[in-house]
């Protein structure tokens, strides 16, 4: 079975460490790995900006690169649950359904798919575990506080697996960080006002890395992080997952 | 850019006092929280949710025939019915009835449609003075301003604003602040009102269809201290506020309290079957726009919503920007998803004062897909040309720029080249991202380049 | 002829509404069930600031009417049997109660898991009465106490009523900074009396 490594374009211009986690991390667990070369970016930004109408030319060029793949894995919630929604070609339509039920977010893929049940990664540092909104409240990647339902978290579950790691308990377990795409900048103060209490809450849990399933959210927080000049800093689950010390 | 009718603008000035932002902020979530405490005592909660959802898309997917089955029932009891297909008819047609008895002095319960509808200043116009009886209500009515939250209408206030106001207008001593003392202030001023006003205006929380009758739910008992001294009662109502049964009455009244402050009922749930001898009701049913909602496929579910606020309170943009940010008579997340039918042009902004975290539509105890709503708003108000002319610019250029790798990737390596060589053109202050975030590092290549030179086997 | 207001919108509803949805099954919802509904009720009306006495005859009533409001003297009832009280009279202007100290009247039945009672139109003849007492005082009996709302409208049925009202403790407000205030608008104290079972007070 071959795995289709789709990057965020944010985590390939930025992040690159990343992806190359994601795709060490997927080939350690005996994937067969593969990162279509001419991929851009899943065209959520323009879709969440009211858009939509624009992403044509980024759907055929997802469809492109992305067909052939069994399974199509990405290190990004909001990534993934925006192609799961939105992918859609009039002219391909079966084949954009097809990826649309073959796209996975990377933990989901590790604990659904891979079945995941040990890791031989070591974190011994304290950290705390963002949830980001739309792996959660979209993917169900983990259960959500607003529901009256049973609790479980696909991230956790795989982090608890890496030894000598300690997760901090937050005052508020699934609070939004205030990033949203464009909203980040469209709506300036309320956004970083909602990323600097998410960085206090985990600062006061006296946790040394904030860690998550989406880039974004932690390159906001690690903004915030670095302008009050804190030594504690982000990483990327993947990262933890595959190793990194 | 307009800054009254501007979300981000208005909470930018909200966002200077970040202490007060903390409060407030922390003062709502408290209401989630007592709302979530309230809802796990209930194993059956999401099975509730469902069954209210289910209740009002049948009411609104057959509203036609319930509207006529309510309004034949309550003429049956002698409640006098009236329409009014938009606020200008609705405020004439309250205004018609104070006429007709020669009254120019009311009390007025909470209700959203009468702020919706601007009914206080359409009267105020006519020399009708509207004394509004929830102390929330009061308390901003005193202050000149709008209510911020449809269940709580002062919570943007802190005590000490409120001691002064009420120094200043009903005599409290100067500098006590002190919440006792200061409702009972409001209990007596309030009780001579109602004692001595002979017209009554309430909301209606449902209406039944099966028996036409409606419920007012408070927790002070100023609806019921107001209706059952005056003459005259006038229930105005918006149309999708009707349920089916009376025994659907359970399932709501059951989630309503719940989830608006994390209680299992209010204080009194009146059920107004018939006028007392001697007086009238009246109900307005009123439209505004609500019928064309209704043919609003992607958007009709936003008529399920049954006023309970539970959706403000867990919005963490609302708390971080409050209410009057929302510039509309109901704020929050089911605001946004309500005004751009009501006036696209002037609430073209709301639905993008929004993360589309989801939060929200899973508090919702009607199930409404709020977050999906604002998503699909904001395609609709974009191609109706309420997007800024350099928003659309920049979006076409995204698109083109993405939609071409070879184009793509040279965009990249020159935005991070710009970033490591010449740091000045982005951290400065034409950079909102950069007002109080660092930029992220920008490294020497990209994942893609990596991968070409590390697994050049794997060409693809 | 031009369509009226009312013609329009139902015109426009009628044109714009979605196909037809089902209401619910009945047995969408599995409510909860109290081991003790007499205590949960007992429990959340004392949660809300409501008062819970047993009391086994109307003297008791009266001699806890005496005992514990001294304030005011305009103490009535809507129960005639409660012959030691003053009775309303529902003749006169609802106006002319709000002298009104104590009121004491009768519930249909309560509901547990929200401290409700169920109070009709034809027990308070005068609707203004348990708003505009300073003290509302309820008797129930005792065993008249169902689960939850959905038990209630069962129990209701298809009874007809002028007015109905479900009461809940004493009136409050939280609107000054989420301070919770006892005595708003209506009644500041409220106290359910509960009845021995077999007692059954005229009404």
């Amino acid at each position: 079975m071959t795995v289709g490594l789709f990057i965020p374009c944010y985590v390939d211009q930025f992040y690159p460490q990343v992806a190359i986690a994601s795709l060490q991390l997927l080939e350690k667990l005996g994937c067969t790995v593969l990162y279509p070369s001419s991929q851009t970016c899943c065209g959520q930004p323009m879709a969440n900006s009211g858009y939509e109408h624009l992403s044509h030319s980024c759907n055929q060029l997802f469809i492109k690169n992305f067909a052939e793949y069994d399974y199509i894995v990405c290190p990004s919630g909001s990534c993934t649950l925006h192609i799961k929604d939105h992918l859609h070609d009039a002219a391909a339509a079966a084949t954009a359904t097809a990826i649309r039920h073959k796209v996975y977010e990377l933990t989901e893929f590790l604990t659904d798919v891979l079945k995941v049940q040990q890791l031989s990664a070591r974190f011994p540092h304290k950290v705390g575990m963002h949830q980001s909104c739309h792996g959660q409240r979209g993917l169900h990647i983990s259960q959500m506080t607003e529901l009256v339902a049973a609790p479980f978290s696909k991230p956790l579950q795989l982090l608890k697996l890496v030894q000598d790691i300690e997760l901090v308990t937050l005052n508020r377990n699934d609070e939004c960080c205030g990033f949203g795409g464009t909203f980040c900048v469209a709506e300036e103060a309320v956004s970083v006002k909602m990323g600097k209490d998410r960085v206090a809450d985990h600062l006061q849990q006296h946790a040394d890395y904030i860690t998550g399933v989406d880039m974004s959210c932690l390159m906001h927080m690690e903004g915030i992080l670095k302008r009050q000049h804190k030594n504690v800093q982000v990483i990327h689950i993947a990262q933890i997952l595959n190793g990194e010390a | 850019m307009q800054t009254h009718n501007n979300h981000a603008a208005l909470s930018e000035v909200f966002n200077k006092d970040e202490e007060r932002v903390n409060w407030h902020d922390e003062t709502l979530w408290w209401v989630r929280q007592k709302r979530d405490k309230a809802a796990w005592t209930l194993p059956e909660w999401e099975q509730l949710r469902e069954a209210a959802s289910k209740i009002k898309m049948n009411t609104l997917s057959d509203l036609n025939a319930y509207l006529k089955e309510f309004e034949k029932n309550a003429q049956r009891n002698g409640i006098i019915v009236h329409w009014a297909i938009d606020s200008q008819e609705h405020n004439a047609i309250v205004h018609s009835i104070l006429q007709k008895h020669q009254v120019t002095e009311i009390v007025k319960s909470k209700s959203m449609l009468t702020e919706e509808c601007h009914l206080n200043e359409y009267l105020a116009a006519q020399g009708i003075d509207v004394v509004d009886t929830d102390l929330g209500e009061r308390i901003v009515q005193l202050a000149g301003e709008a209510p911020s939250h449809i269940v709580l209408p002062c919570i943007h206030k802190k005590k000490e604003e409120i001691g002064e106001l009420f120094h200043v207008h009903l005599g409290t001593p100067a500098g006590n602040a002190d919440p006792q003392l200061l409702t009972n202030a409001a209990r007596l001023h309030l009780r001579e009102k109602f004692l001595s006003r002979r017209i009554a205006i309430t909301g209606v929380n449902f209406a039944v269809a099966e028996t036409g009758e409606f419920v007012v739910c408070t927790n002070e008992g100023n609806a019921d201290m107001g209706a059952h001294l005056a003459d005259v009662h006038i229930a105005c109502m918006g149309i999708e506020k009707l349920i089916p049964q009376r025994k659907h009455l359970g399932v709501f009244l059951r989630l309503l309290a719940r989830s608006a402050t994390g209680q299992p009922i209010t204080t009194y749930s009146s059920h107004f079957s018939k006028p007392q001898p001697g007086q009238e009701i009246h109900i307005i049913l009123v439209d505004n726009q609500r019928s064309t909602q209704l043919g609003r496929e992607d958007f009709r579910n936003s008529l399920k919503c049954i006023r309970c606020g539970a959706c403000m309170n867990t919005c963490p943009v609302y708390r971080r920007s409050g209410g009057h940010s929302y510039h509309t008579a109901i704020a929050g997340p089911i605001g946004a998803i309500l005004a751009p039918n009501l006036n696209m042009k002037d609430n073209a902004d709301l639905p993008f004062a929004s993360t589309l975290c989801g939060s929200c539509s899973n508090v919702c105890p009607v199930k409404i897909d709020i977050h999906t709503q604002l998503y699909k708003w904001r395609q609709v108000i974009t191609q109706e040309g309420y997007s800024p002319a350099g928003k659309t610019a920049a979006m076409k250029l995204m698109a083109v720029t993405l939609s071409k790798p070879g184009l793509y990737r040279l965009a990249g390596k020159a935005g991070r080249w710009c970033i490591r060589h010449l740091p000045f053109l982005v951290n400065n202050r034409l950079n909102p991202w950069y007002k109080q975030r660092e930029m992220p590092a920008a490294p020497e290549q990209s994942f893609a380049t990596w991968y070409k030179k590390n697994r050049p086997a794997e060409k693809k | 002829m031009p369509l009226n207001s009312r013609e329009k919108i139902l015109a426009a509803v009628k044109k714009n509404q979605p196909p037809l949805e089902p209401l619910p099954a009945a047995t969408a919802i599995v409510p909860i069930q109290f081991d003790n509904p007499l205590e949960k009720f007992k429990s959340v009306l004392e949660g809300i600031g409501g008062v819970v006495l047993q009391v086994n005859d109307l003297l008791q009533v009266a001699a806890y009417v005496n005992n514990s409001f001294k304030e005011g003297n305009k103490y009535v009832t809507t129960i005639a049997s409660l012959t030691d009280v003053d009775q309303v009279d529902h003749s006169a202007k609802a106006h002319t109660l709000e002298d009104v100290e104590v009121a004491i009247m009768a519930a249909d039945f309560a509901v547990a898991e929200n401290g409700a009672v169920f109070i009709t139109a034809s027990s308070l003849k005068t609707r203004a009465l348990p708003f505009i007492c300073q003290h509302l005082v309820v008797l129930l009996p005792q065993h008249e106490i169902v689960h939850t709302m959905h038990q209630a409208y069962e129990r209701i049925g298809a009874a007809t009523y002028d007015y109905a009202v479900f009461i809940a403790g004493p009136s409050k407000t939280a609107d000054i900074e989420q301070s919770l205030v006892l005595g708003a608008h209506g009644p500041k104290t409220m106290t359910v009396c509960l009845l021995a079972d077999n007692y059954l007070p005229n009404r």
